[in-house]
């Protein structure tokens, strides 16, 4: 049983830093990634608290829960990442001025 | 075969998620049939939604466990009344955006064939069947797969048009969408090791306010706060919603944002409303309200009508959270006057079919003008007066006339606040009214000035006419709201009209 603490806490550590890596970086692979250690803390923590609560080894459902979910993250990610490279490949073809953040019209909102 | 179809039993839930998706299935293969195969989906799921509304309507709650196995391994799907009226409406949204796309995004018009024209429908019948999904499903992870096909598809309508502006919103749409499902999922993810179940009915028995009973309580609300784009979370909104074409935007705007407030009802309404402290409803109201006026001045501030339109968004949906601190107010006193979840439930409606009207009717005038400038509006009333109609019908809408469905929403509010003695959030409710009118004015004074119209390309009026009718469904609602409002009523949760004590 308490043989799933120190993942607990691994998950919990996860997360926290992989929080902390989305909300320093501004360069989108790194806060990919960054995303995707979060939900990898997220999932280990699901694991790992279930087995905490039952008592053994983690049940079917939190098991189940968790693969759907790391497919959600894999589609996710391909899916952030395909963006990203269009957007590269819009800057090879016409260097634009200015960064990601502040370069288009519509970011005339509030801070 | 129909003798299936009449029985009690017949899983007519299911079908309003799997006819969307087997035909984005099909549109996925053949772009030829897309354009049909959609129309067929979204009627069919109107008139699904339609019976379920009879059944729900004469029998109550409807519910099924999706191919009879019983939860917690199966997935059970529930039918109530805001459950069905979020069908009905996100039916005839998609009805109305499908029908505008067709001539826009059919194979048969654009040779050789455009990436907008051939994604357009597989993503708007994902949207229709992820907001589907979310409406009847009532298990927290379930309800978080379906956020992500709706959040995933959305976000590739919004980078569909394959211009830099429209792929920079998309990304920071998803960056915050993504931050918002993962501190979803923990919240999930915390509900379950504490609680051991995810079924919204059943945590409603078993939720005692733990210290992680909270955590996970906040964790999901901020990260359905971020997908609904809720004040100061609302900052990828306006740039997505309006950087994609008209039928998407109106997909988007209308339908998208909608589910995570439906899921946040859910969770603080049916499964934990013994947690609402005084403190946190007035702090849901404080946000709602700033989202209102931020969202209201930046619109009157924009130059660009998708623009104006999308930021009235932002302002609309800070009306809906005003339901925490209303809920319930004064219903013992005056209970006709109890009405403030129904009020925000009708406001939903309401901007959804007025919000899709507008859209559809910005979309006619960038057809017509080429872009979408409030400067190139000018004199469009005589040339395009079905599109100005349309508009003007879901601008009344918008801010709460009568005797459209926004007044009935707003109106409920409106008496649930001042029988409550929170005469502030009334105050907010028509502040919010008189700035939609200032900035909805705006764009109407210029199409109906006097000078001519530039150069305009025709846009048919079968075309135009399709905004007009969900304008006119959006004043419908609140001309003949008694039967929505029986509906709603099926199966309420208790905390609607005790309010949370």
């Amino acid at each position: 049983m308490n043989g799933s603490i120190p993942f607990a806490l691994c998950g919990a550590v996860l997360v926290g830093i992989g929080l902390y890596g989305v909300m320093a970086h501004d360069h989108l692979l790194r806060r990919l990634i960054a995303f995707n250690v979060t939900g990898s803390g997220v999932f280990l923590l699901f694991g790992s608290l279930s087995a905490l609560s039952s008592g053994g080894a983690t049940g079917a459902v939190p098991q189940a829960l968790i693969i759907t979910g790391i497919v959600v993250a894999v589609a996710s990610t391909a899916f952030v990442l395909a963006l990203v490279v269009r957007l590269k490949e819009e800057d090879v073809d016409a260097p634009a001025p200015g960064a990601f953040e502040g370069s288009s019209e519509h970011d005339d909102h509030a801070p | 075969m129909l003798l299936d179809l009449a029985a009690p039993d017949f899983p007519w839930i299911a079908l309003s998620v799997a006819i969307p998706l087997f035909a984005a299935l099909i549109a996925a293969l053949s772009s030829a049939l897309a354009p049909v195969v959609a129309m067929i989906a979204a009627l069919l799921c109107l008139g699904a939604a339609l019976w379920t509304a009879v059944l729900v309507t004469t029998h109550g709650a409807q519910e099924v466990a999706v191919g009879a196995w019983p939860p917690p391994l199966g997935i059970v799907l529930r039918a109530d009344g805001l459950a069905v009226a979020m069908l009905i409406t996100a039916g005839l949204v998609s009805i109305a955006a499908f029908a505008f796309a067709r001539q826009a995004f059919s194979a048969r018009t654009q040779t050789p064939e455009t990436r907008s024209a051939y994604s357009f429908w597989p993503l708007g019948l994902c949207v229709l069947a992820g907001v589907n999904a979310a409406f009847v499903s009532n298990d927290l992870f379930n309800l978080y797969v379906a956020l992500e096909l709706t959040t995933i598809a959305a976000a590739a309508l919004v980078a569909m048009s394959g211009s830099r502006a429209a792929f920079e919103a998309a990304i920071r749409y998803l960056m915050f969408a993504l931050l918002g499902s993962l501190f979803y999922l923990l919240g999930v993810v915390l509900t379950y090791s504490t609680h051991g179940v995810l079924d919204i009915r059943l945590l409603a028995i078993s939720a005692e306010s733990g210290p992680s009973t909270i955590a996970a309580a906040a964790l999901m609300s901020a990260g359905l706060m971020t997908k609904m784009a809720l004040f100061p979370l609302h900052a990828w909104l306006p740039p997505a919603h309006s950087a994609a074409p008209a039928p998407a935007s109106a997909l988007l705007s209308a339908l998208v944002v909608k589910p995570p407030f439906v899921i946040l009802l859910r969770i603080w309404f049916e499964a934990m409303p013994e947690l609402v402290t005084p403190t946190l409803a007035q702090a849901f109201g404080a946000l709602g309200a700033c989202g209102v006026l931020l969202g209201s001045i930046l619109a009157m501030r924009q130059e660009r009508l998708k623009l104006v339109v999308a930021y009235s968004t932002v302002a609309q949906l800070g009306y809906l959270v005003l339901v925490f601190p209303l809920a319930g107010g004064g219903g013992a006193q005056q209970p006709w006057a109890a009405g403030a979840w129904t009020g925000a439930i009708f406001l939903t409606l309401s901007h959804a079919l007025a919000k899709g009207a507008m859209f559809l009717a910005a979309g006619a005038f960038v057809e017509a003008r080429g872009n979408d400038r409030l400067d190139s509006l000018v004199g469009l009333a005589r040339e395009m007066p079905i599109s100005c109609f349309a508009f003007g019908l879901a601008a009344v809408s918008l801010m709460g006339l009568p005797p459209s469905g926004g007044f009935t929403g707003k109106y409920l509010l409106l008496t649930s606040s001042f029988a409550s003695g929170q005469w502030w959030w009334g105050i907010v409710l028509v502040v919010g009214g008189l700035l939609s009118a200032v900035y909805l004015f705006g764009p109407l004074s210029l199409m109906f000035a006097r000078e001519p119209a530039l150069a305009v390309t025709p846009v048919s009026r079968a075309r135009q006419s399709i905004a007009l009718l969900l304008g006119l469904l959006s004043i419908l609602l609140g001309l003949f709201s008694e039967a929505p409002y029986r509906l709603l009523q099926v199966d309420r949760p208790g905390a609607a009209a005790e309010g949370f004590t």
